[in-house]
């Protein structure tokens, strides 16, 4: 599955930004959160971008997600231009290219984590069964087969983000993007989530990560720098974790 | 998400706040219980006027003299006479003049003393034909009813409701007694079964002789041959319309007189029907004027804690919108949910109306009959209020911003 994955994409970048502005307009202020960002990422590359609190990181994630579209300049993923799309296109497009890591976990308390795992198939138009089988499996590959049935508050920090991580695995996507991902976790949890991406990255998996730690953006392949809305630096991280 | 999935999805978010979700059902529970009961409440007395009047007699025409004129005045006969006749009795029983009139009863009344013993007790008398007992959908008691030959001779024999039996003779056995209707001595013969109480008179307080000892020996004065109403009976229901018109033109040709001006009224059991129920019509619009207003409020009810739920929820629904729910699927999933608080509301309020439609009737003494439409339209009716209460809140969570969504604590 990731040789395919892999040998299907090797000729263009799966994400490209091109010269993207984004302003929040609050009443008569008008905040400009990017000033023209251009970068790209190529397939089954491990990307973490980093900023201080305020560099406009976060908005760059909402776009990079499809859950916000820039002001200006143009955004293609995985070939596709979506910086023009609609809501319900957009929301496709989440659907089936993008896999979200959050920094709050996110997962619907009431229902156990099979059933969280499953939530993004749920719009996709798959059979029960099918939904099932896909979230066992991938609950198994972070290594929670045994908890299937747990709910969230059964289970710690660190499992309750592995089930997240199980959930934007699920639908094969295109790109995996982790929001602070170890932002509410103990350094020990944070630590084994870290592993997880690693050996996602290994096994073909193209991961944006983004964070405001340097020692957990250290743990990607390269590091893009923002800040005050702009690109700073783009320093491949030092040769020991490039793999 | 198929609408099987939307449907469990909806149904889990309800079973999750089970206290709520109950609260909110209720309203719209009372609002359809409360409709149903006044459905049935009107139906109810409705069936039971027209079992009232269909106790006077099935098919049952009534002719009285006398008309009512456009100038609200009342046209009689010559005098003070009433136009009514034995002649008209004969010639509205015959077959070939009115073949949908399977039998006529004509009837004298006045108010007289009876005397039995040392007892007095003055009542209705009534004189008439055999065929009377038929027409008046009546029964006996004891005893049987007086016969062609006792009307052709002017019989004293007499026949007694229940209860002026019971007024006269006490507990004792009335029959074979002797009975003294305005100083004529009569046999009683027959005691009539109860027939309930009636709207107008009460049926069970009268006492009847043959015409002919009525206008020969009873009445002190008159017209041997007058009568003060005719009873017919059609042959059937649905030829009582057709009796009605054979019954008018009888008597019209009769009378020697035209259709603009006639002497008599002919009323059936149908305009009866229509007078006694408009009364309970009125009732019946207002209390379900109330039951409307209670819907409505259940409704608000729905409404308002679905606004609740989405503010409430409103991290779920920017995860749900980030993991790919376009807008027109979370607009769904809340439509769908409110739309179950109603119909479950309702199926609840369905139940607890025909359970007090079993109960009502021991407190009230008045039947409630709920009809099946009712209920199918009640369910109906809880579904859409579901709906619309569910339409707000649904495009509002559709249309939240999934950062916005996500963002929030």
């Amino acid at each position: 599955m990731t040789a395919a994955f892999v040998a299907g994409a090797v000729s263009s970048p799966i994400l490209r930004l091109n010269d993207v502005g984004k302003v929040y307009a609050t009443g008569s202020l008008a905040v400009e959160a990017l000033r023209g960002v251009s970068m790209q990422v190529e397939r089954g590359e491990y990307v973490a971008i980093m900023g201080p609190s305020g560099s406009g990181k976060s908005t760059l994630m909402h776009i990079l997600g499809c859950l916000d579209v820039p002001t200006t300049g143009s955004y293609d993923l995985a070939g596709e231009d979506v910086s023009t799309m609609s809501e319900a296109a957009l929301a496709n497009v989440r659907n089936r290219q993008i896999g979200f890591v959050f920094q709050q976990f996110n997962l619907l308390p009431s229902l156990p984590a099979w059933r969280n795992v499953e939530l993004p198939l749920c719009y996709t138009g798959m059979a029960r069964a099918e939904r099932k089988e896909r979230a066992i499996n991938a609950l198994e590959r972070v290594g929670l087969g045994d908890r299937i049935e747990h709910r969230p508050g059964e289970l710690s920090g660190g499992q309750q983000q592995r089930v997240a991580v199980a959930r934007a695995l699920v639908t094969d996507p295109a790109l995996i993007l982790a929001d602070e991902p170890t932002g509410n976790l103990d350094s020990h949890s944070s630590a084994d989530v870290l592993a997880l991406f690693t050996e996602l990255h290994d096994q073909g998996r193209t991961i944006v990560l983004i964070t405001h730690e340097r020692d957990v953006a250290e743990s990607a392949q390269r590091i893009v720098r923002i800040l005050d809305g702009q690109v700073d630096s783009a320093l491949p991280t030092p040769a020991g974790n490039v793999r | 998400m198929n609408w099987r999935e939307t449907f469990r999805t909806a149904l889990e978010a309800i079973l999750s706040r089970r206290m709520r979700s109950s609260l909110t059902m209720l309203g719209i529970l009372i609002g359809i219980a409360a409709v149903m009961l006044t459905v049935g409440l009107g139906q109810g007395a409705q069936a039971q006027v027209r079992a009232q009047i269909n106790q006077l007699g099935s098919n049952l025409l009534i002719v009285s003299p006398g008309s009512t004129t456009s100038s609200s005045g009342i046209r009689g006969g010559r005098g003070s006479a009433s136009t009514l006749t034995m002649r008209d009795a004969t010639a509205l029983a015959s077959r070939v003049v009115a073949p949908d009139i399977a039998k006529v009863a004509p009837v004298v009344t006045g108010s007289q003393s009876l005397a039995a013993g040392t007892t007095n007790w003055t009542t209705n008398v009534v004189g008439t034909t055999p065929d009377w007992l038929q027409v008046r959908a009546r029964s006996l008691a004891e005893g049987r009813f007086f016969s062609l030959a006792e009307l052709n001779s002017s019989a004293p024999v007499a026949v007694l409701g229940s209860t002026t039996a019971t007024e006269l003779f006490g507990g004792r056995d009335a029959l074979g007694q002797t009975v003294d209707i305005n100083g004529t001595t009569t046999t009683v013969i027959g005691i009539l079964n109860t027939a309930g109480s009636s709207t107008t008179t009460d049926e069970d307080d009268q006492a009847l002789v043959p015409q002919t000892t009525y206008s020969s020996r009873v009445a002190s004065s008159g017209n041997a041959a007058g009568v003060s109403t005719l009873y017919i009976e059609a042959a059937s229901t649905d030829s009582l319309s057709a009796a009605y018109q054979e019954a008018t033109n009888a008597l019209l040709a009769t009378h020697g007189v035209t259709a603009a001006t006639p002497d008599f009224t002919i009323s059936s059991q149908q305009s009866l029907l229509t007078t006694a129920t408009s009364t309970d019509r009125t009732l019946t619009v207002l209390l379900a004027g109330i039951a409307a207003i209670s819907l409505l409020v259940g409704g608000i009810g729905v409404m308002n804690i679905m606004l609740v739920s989405v503010t409430e929820r409103i991290r779920e629904i920017g995860l749900r919108k980030a993991m790919g729910a376009t807008p027109s699927a979370i607009r769904r999933q809340f439509l769908v949910e409110a739309s179950t608080l109603g119909l479950c509301g309702g199926l609840l309020g369905v139940i607890l109306g025909l359970v007090g439609a079993q109960v009502l009737p021991h407190f009230l003494s008045q039947p409630v009959t709920i009809p099946a439409i009712a209920t199918i339209g009640a369910l109906g009716i809880a579904l859409i209020i579901g709906i619309v209460a569910g339409v707000y809140p649904a495009s509002r969570a559709a249309r939240l911003a999934p950062i916005d969504a996500l963002r929030s604590e």
